[in-house]
């Protein structure tokens, strides 16, 4: 087993003798336009059921809430008014007077022209703040750390992706993840409240399959997976082909990029040292420190307020980090009962004399 | 897009609806340009723009109309461009009289009719009088509306009889171009802004210095806007506004310059060129009028005279061309072509008059091709009433959609209205195949055209729009054979013989040779043309849409190029084929000084190389590529060899930009701002409250709410828009069906500011029934700041956001609900035959709608509480005491209005 906290190379701490740069996602939800095309291209890639009640949620556009079994990308929409902008750029600047990101001016803001506007742009009445979320293929991942069956497993790139042939439907995993990210597929015991919501015919394998003549009824399909628990695999069925994930090939401003972790994270701190140029201190990343709760993630994030804001833990620490902490700890307990009960005996004994 | 210091989204909702198109403006914005968005609502657009500008639906014309007085009035336009490539130094018949003079009106108003006399609009004659248009007089604007003339300058201007025009290049004489302009826009102030629009002085400052900041040698603006500037009463002058603004910025032919027609959806586009509308021919050609084009001479004409300027004096090479291509030998010099084997209209055939024609039970069948009317037309229920007069009714569609199931399931049968048993329409259900099931081009905003290859096979019975035409023409000829009825001959003589692949099926490719065109004629015969320019009005060449010759140039398929990243050329050339001519900026002579060289380095794109003599650069010149920047040919000469070195306009019949348009459009030469059919606030710039020039519908079943000043306007005191969402398809035929997008958009709702929301005692994710003087429907309710109430006019007007993609009835739909267009009532822009779907007046109630009897009641109830009737807001001449008719009418003048206002005299519709 490698290491359980801090900046480490998972694919070389699974024992993959192969040398593969790591992979992974950097979202800059600034230049998100929460079109949801990611939702979109990723269940058609990975043919995943339609989720929830197909009732409107009263929660701005976002009408999937978070990501689940079947919703491997979840792009949020948060409605801001100008009293919650003003925190979340005292908050940036706050970060930044931290000298949080290290990285002043990089290569791509020479595009910006001369004439572009740095002083700090006046605080806006309204923002409407879109970000699509992901698995973060965490450098220390809770869910393969704790799964039983060895169905999560870390791949040469350094994601986690699960097994579904192997993965009995514990879900260890699901308390095991510090951001919610991974959960069971709903095997019927838990069904959508609504008749509408449990249209069977809507599966993917009968996606048109109504059209030309063909009767729906006859093209009624079983949800796949259910039971098992199931999560981004960042689309390690392409990766493995070269090929970009869905949700990062079908985005249409560049918000997903996908590449190299050591690529997207000096991305990402360029971007941020950009916006910061522009006044906009609200900008901050998320995932790209090496030193967090699990180690740093795979997937990095460039955020325009805090990340509960987003519904994102704003301290995630993978439970198996404390390990050698608790082992140290247990084994002092253990050791000190032991040291009580021989010092029991000893009284007892001494009572005894008496 | 991505070349522009400035983009301003107007009317449109970029990212939303266009979200592929709009990485072009994330590219220009992460290279530091600036985007506004100015729209009723915050959208997604909003979300990643610079600043938002909210504005009341329907007064974009104040607004830009004000940015021109602000540009004129501080000396901000750019003058070499303006008096080199613009018509401003261009003088106008004496007679014309502008709506400063008249109230509200321009000269030549005819009230019985109800449409203008365009000839006093004319440029002054030397001769004495107006330069009229190519065969007499200028059509009259009732005419011309009928035939919705205004969509057959698609690909270049109107005509006109010669292009010897008077200039004063001193621009002081007050019957040019220029001081008209002035003079109309001078009212149009910030201060008007805020009155009408609810746009502070200060939003409109913001707008105006980024506009003017970014445009000039060195930098440019562009504009992009979609249907909320298309669907209103006057919605071509919307456009037409942002184009006098961008003429007098120098902000046409550059790159980063343009007004971006964003198309709302694949090929779009490219069925305005290759037309599926009652008015047009391929290529803009006009389809022919009754007692107007006659002749094949009348015809081609009035397209372009010989004398006129540019290149659409050959327009008798484009029409004989397409005739030789659909009747191949049988269209001859002796039979004109067969021009007489094309139909002619005889009157408007557009959408909402066919829906009425229907009701009058004077049309039998129907065919619905990608398209829901049910769902997807103004006044929804009027649509579903119509077709169940129809005897027959076919809909080719991937899905059972709202259209072929309204028979048994739409909201007449639920309310009792039909009864299914009652109708007598034999409806037939065709399926189709999708985009990935059959070969062929898309067509887009950009002009681009783009092959697309067949993935797989169509399931079942499926088949593509192609095969099936192909197959019913088949058909019917076989059915026809043995006719001699001279009325046969048409669909006899047509060219049919495309070759056929294994399945029986016409090969997709051929068609585009067809289209592109090839030489019948000399050495080159059956060799494809390289360019429009080859096509010739003898016969010796045919091609079916001359704009699109060249896409199959040297026999290859142009549009299928897919070189990653368009090439190395700034023009992105080799990715797809732009019409005309590949040229991927029009007018691009404009992008060089009229000395021919660049107006700047940063903005160099086609430029004038003495040494070798011709234009070169970025892109294929779009001008006489060896025409010298100071060339001044005689102007008799006509056509494209009369286009002097500083005509960069070359579609134009005077090779200039036209600010103001001397012909072309028959409700003004100058964009005017009027309120909408129905609307609450009244028009402070004039007396006249809407355009007097639109075409309505007064009927029991097309009511309208009462507009400002009118008894009842409280009744429906609230605004209401339409649009889509990125979720969401239309009208929802191809998205309802698929569960990936229905669970992202499930239910119809409609959006509302919280201060609206407390009046009304609306909750957010709770119901609401929204009542308008055609239909009451029932939505969800999201209560966001992102709807801003605006102050107009001392009060305070809410605006309720409606998306359109819901409807009742459809076979089995994943997600269905109440249609938004059901509340529009249908009231149409005289230029284009377009309905007003961007602005109405409605009530909202918490709560859901009744069903059955009880919801035709409500309707019912509320148009009798606010007196509503076939008169109210139909009546063309709003205050005849104020407004000047000039010249004046022959008879008698009309009696003075009643105590109400809405008292019926004179001609009204």
């Amino acid at each position: 087993m490698g290491q359980l906290s801090g900046p480490t190379d998972p694919a070389a701490d699974a024992h993959w003798d192969i040398n593969k740069p790591r992979k992974g996602f950097f979202t800059d939800t600034s230049i998100c336009i929460g079109c949801k095309a990611c939702e979109v291209a990723c269940k058609e890639w990975n043919r995943n059921p339609r989720d929830g009640d197909l009732e409107l949620t009263g929660m701005s556009y976002d009408n999937t809430v978070a990501l689940g079994a079947s919703t491997w990308r979840h792009v949020a929409f948060v409605e801001q008014g100008h009293d919650a902008i003003e925190r979340a750029r005292e908050s940036g600047a706050a970060l930044v007077s931290l000298g949080m990101p290290a990285v002043r001016g990089g290569g791509s803001s020479e595009t910006v022209t001369a004439a572009t506007d740095t002083a700090p742009p006046d605080t806006p009445e309204f923002r409407w703040l879109m970000a699509s979320d992901v698995c973060k293929h965490c450098t220390h991942a809770g869910c393969l750390d704790v799964c039983p069956t060895g169905a999560l497993f870390r791949t040469e790139f350094s994601t986690v992706v699960v097994q579904a042939d192997v993965c009995n439907g514990c879900g260890t995993c699901v308390a095991g993840c510090p951001f919610g990210v991974i959960e069971r597929r709903s095997d019927g015991t838990v069904e959508p409240k609504t008749k509408r919501g449990n249209q069977n015919e809507q599966q993917p394998a009968a996606i048109g399959a109504n059209r030309g003549g063909t009767s729906a009824k006859s093209a009624k399909t079983q949800v796949p997976n259910a039971g098992i628990a199931q999560k981004c695999t960042l689309c390690y069925d392409r990766m493995v082909d070269g090929q970009t994930p869905a949700c990062a090939k079908t985005c249409p401003t560049t918000s997903i990029k996908y590449g190299d972790r050591a690529d997207m994270v000096a991305q990402a701190k360029e971007r941020v040292a950009q916006l910061h140029a522009q006044g906009m201190t609200e900008a901050r990343l998320y995932g790209a420190n090496d030193n967090d709760g699990v180690g740093g993630t795979g997937s990095v994030f460039l955020l325009l307020d805090e990340p509960e804001v987003y519904g994102l833990p704003p301290d995630p620490r993978v439970p198996t980090a404390d390990l050698p902490q608790m082992f140290k700890r247990a084994g002092l307990a253990a050791a000190g009962m032991v040291a009580a009960a021989a010092l029991s005996f000893v009284k007892s004994s001494l009572r005894g004399r008496r | 897009m991505a070349n522009a210091d400035c983009i301003v989204l107007q009317g449109g909702n970029m990212a939303e609806c266009h979200p592929v198109g709009f990485q072009w403006v994330s590219e220009a914005k992460a290279r530091g340009a600036v985007v506004i968005h100015v729209d009723p609502r915050f959208t997604r657009t909003s979300a990643v723009a610079d600043k938002h500008i909210p504005i009341r639906a329907g007064s974009d014309v104040v607004l830009l109309g004000a940015v021109i007085n602000h540009v004129i009035s501080n000396d901000l336009w750019f003058r070499e461009y303006v008096l080199a490539y613009t018509n401003a130094a261009t003088l106008v018949n004496p007679d014309f009289r502008d709506t400063e003079d008249l109230h509200g009106l321009f000269s030549g108003f005819d009230p019985e009719t109800g449409h203008y006399d365009t000839s006093t609009w004319a440029y002054a004659d030397p001769e004495g009088g107006g330069i009229d248009r190519p065969g007499g007089p200028d059509e009259h604007g009732a005419e011309q509306s009928d035939r919705a003339a205004g969509e057959a300058h698609g690909s270049g201007g109107p005509s006109l009889e010669h292009a010897k025009v008077e200039r004063d290049e001193t621009l002081t004489d007050p019957r040019t171009v220029f001081q008209i302009l002035k003079k109309h826009y001078a009212r149009y102030t910030p201060e008007m802004v805020e009155q009408l629009c609810g746009i502070s002085a200060e939003d409109f400052g913001y707008l105006a210095d980024a506009v003017t900041r970014n445009s000039g040698r060195d930098r440019t603006t562009c504009f992009g806007y979609a249907t909320g500037w298309t669907q209103h009463t006057f919605g071509a002058q919307f456009i037409r506004t942002a184009a006098i603004l961008q003429l007098l910025l120098g902000n046409v032919g550059r790159p980063g310059g343009g007004i971006m027609a964003l198309r709302g959806h694949a090929s779009i586009q490219g069925s305005t060129d290759i037309p599926t509308l009652f008015n047009l021919l391929p290529g803009y050609l006009p389809m022919p009028s009754a007692g107007r084009h006659d002749t094949f001479t009348d015809y081609v004409n009035s397209v372009g005279s010989k004398k006129q300027k540019g290149y659409w004096a050959d327009a008798d090479a484009y029409a004989v061309s397409l005739l030789k291509a659909w009747w191949g030998d049988k269209a001859t010099a002796e039979n004109d072509w067969c021009f007489d084997y094309l139909p002619r209209l005889n009157g408007p055939a557009g959408t909402y008059q066919t829906t009425v024609s229907m009701l009058a039970d004077e049309v039998e069948g129907y065919f619905v091709l990608g398209q829901n009317p049910a769902v997807g037309s103004a006044n929804g229920r009027q649509a579903r009433m119509a077709m169940s007069h129809l005897k027959w009714l076919v809909v080719r569609d991937l899905n059972l959609i709202e259209s072929a199931t309204w028979w048994q399931d739409g909201p007449e049968i639920e309310s009792g209205e039909l009864r299914t048993e009652d109708i007598g329409t034999e409806v037939f259900f065709l399926p189709a195949a999708t985009h990935v099931e059959k070969a062929g081009s898309f067509t887009q905003t950009q002009r681009l055209l783009q092959w697309r290859h067949k993935a797989i096979d169509p399931p079942g019975q499926c088949q593509s729009d192609l095969d099936f035409f192909f197959e019913l023409g088949q058909r019917i000829r076989a059915k026809l054979a043995d006719s001699d009825d001279p009325r046969d001959r048409p669909l006899l003589d047509l060219t049919w013989d495309y070759p056929l692949d294994d399945d029986g099926n016409p090969d997709p490719e051929s068609v585009l040779a067809e289209i592109n065109g090839r030489h019948l004629t000399g050495d080159k015969a059956g060799q494809p043309l390289s360019a429009y320019t080859e096509m010739r009005a003898d016969g010796s060449t045919e091609g079916g849409c001359w704009i699109y010759t060249g896409v199959y140039a040297d026999g290859i398929n142009q549009a299928a190029r897919r070189v990653p990243g368009g090439g190395p050329s700034p023009s992105q050339s080799e990715w797809g084929w732009a019409w005309p001519a590949d040229r991927r900026i029009l007018y691009n002579r404009a992008s060089a000084d009229p000395d021919g060289k660049p107006w700047s380095k940063r903005k160099s794109y086609i430029w004038w190389d003495a040494e070798a003599g011709k234009w070169v650069g970025d892109d294929v010149p779009d001008f006489p590529v060896d025409r010298a920047p100071h060339s001044m040919p005689d102007p008799d000469l006509g056509g494209p060899a009369a286009l002097t070195g500083d005509d960069p306009f070359i579609m134009q019949a005077d090779g200039k930009g036209w600010l103001y348009a001397p012909s072309g459009l028959v409700d003004g030469p100058l964009p005017t701002h009027y309120e909408p059919q129905e609307s609450p606030v009244a028009n402070s710039l004039y007396p006249q409250q809407q355009s007097p020039a639109r075409v309505m519908f007064p009927r029991e079943d097309n009511l309208d709410a009462p507009s400002a000043g009118d008894f009842g306007v409280d009744v429906y005191p609230y605004v209401f828009t339409t649009y889509r969402l990125t979720e969401h398809h239309t009208a929802g035929g191809m998205s309802r069906w698929l569960p990936y997008l229905s669970e992202l958009q499930p239910q119809m709702f409609c959006e509302v500011s919280p201060q609206l929301a407390a009046e009304r005692g609306l909750v957010n994710d709770g119901w609401a029934t929204i009542i308008s003087p055609r239909a009451a429907i029932e939505a969800k309710v999201l209560v966001s700041e992102r709807m801003t109430p605006l102050s107009i006019n001392g009060r305070t007007v809410h605006q309720i956001g409606l998306p359109y993609h819901w409807g009742v009835g459809g076979t089995d739909a994943i997600v269905s609900g109440d249609a938004a267009n059901d509340l529009m009532g249908v009231t149409l822009d005289p230029n284009t035959q377009i309905q007003e779907s961007k602005a109405g007046s409605c009530d909202i109630q918490p709560g859901r709608r009744p069903r059955g009897e009880a919801l035709l009641e409500l309707v019912r109830e509320y148009q009798q509480r606010a007196r509503v009737t076939v008169e109210t807001d139909n009546i063309r001449i709003t205050d005849p005491a104020r407004e000047i008719i000039d010249p004046p009418p022959a008879s008698d003048p009309p009696p003075p209005p009643g105590a109400d206002g809405d008292e019926p005299w004179g001609s009204r519709w």
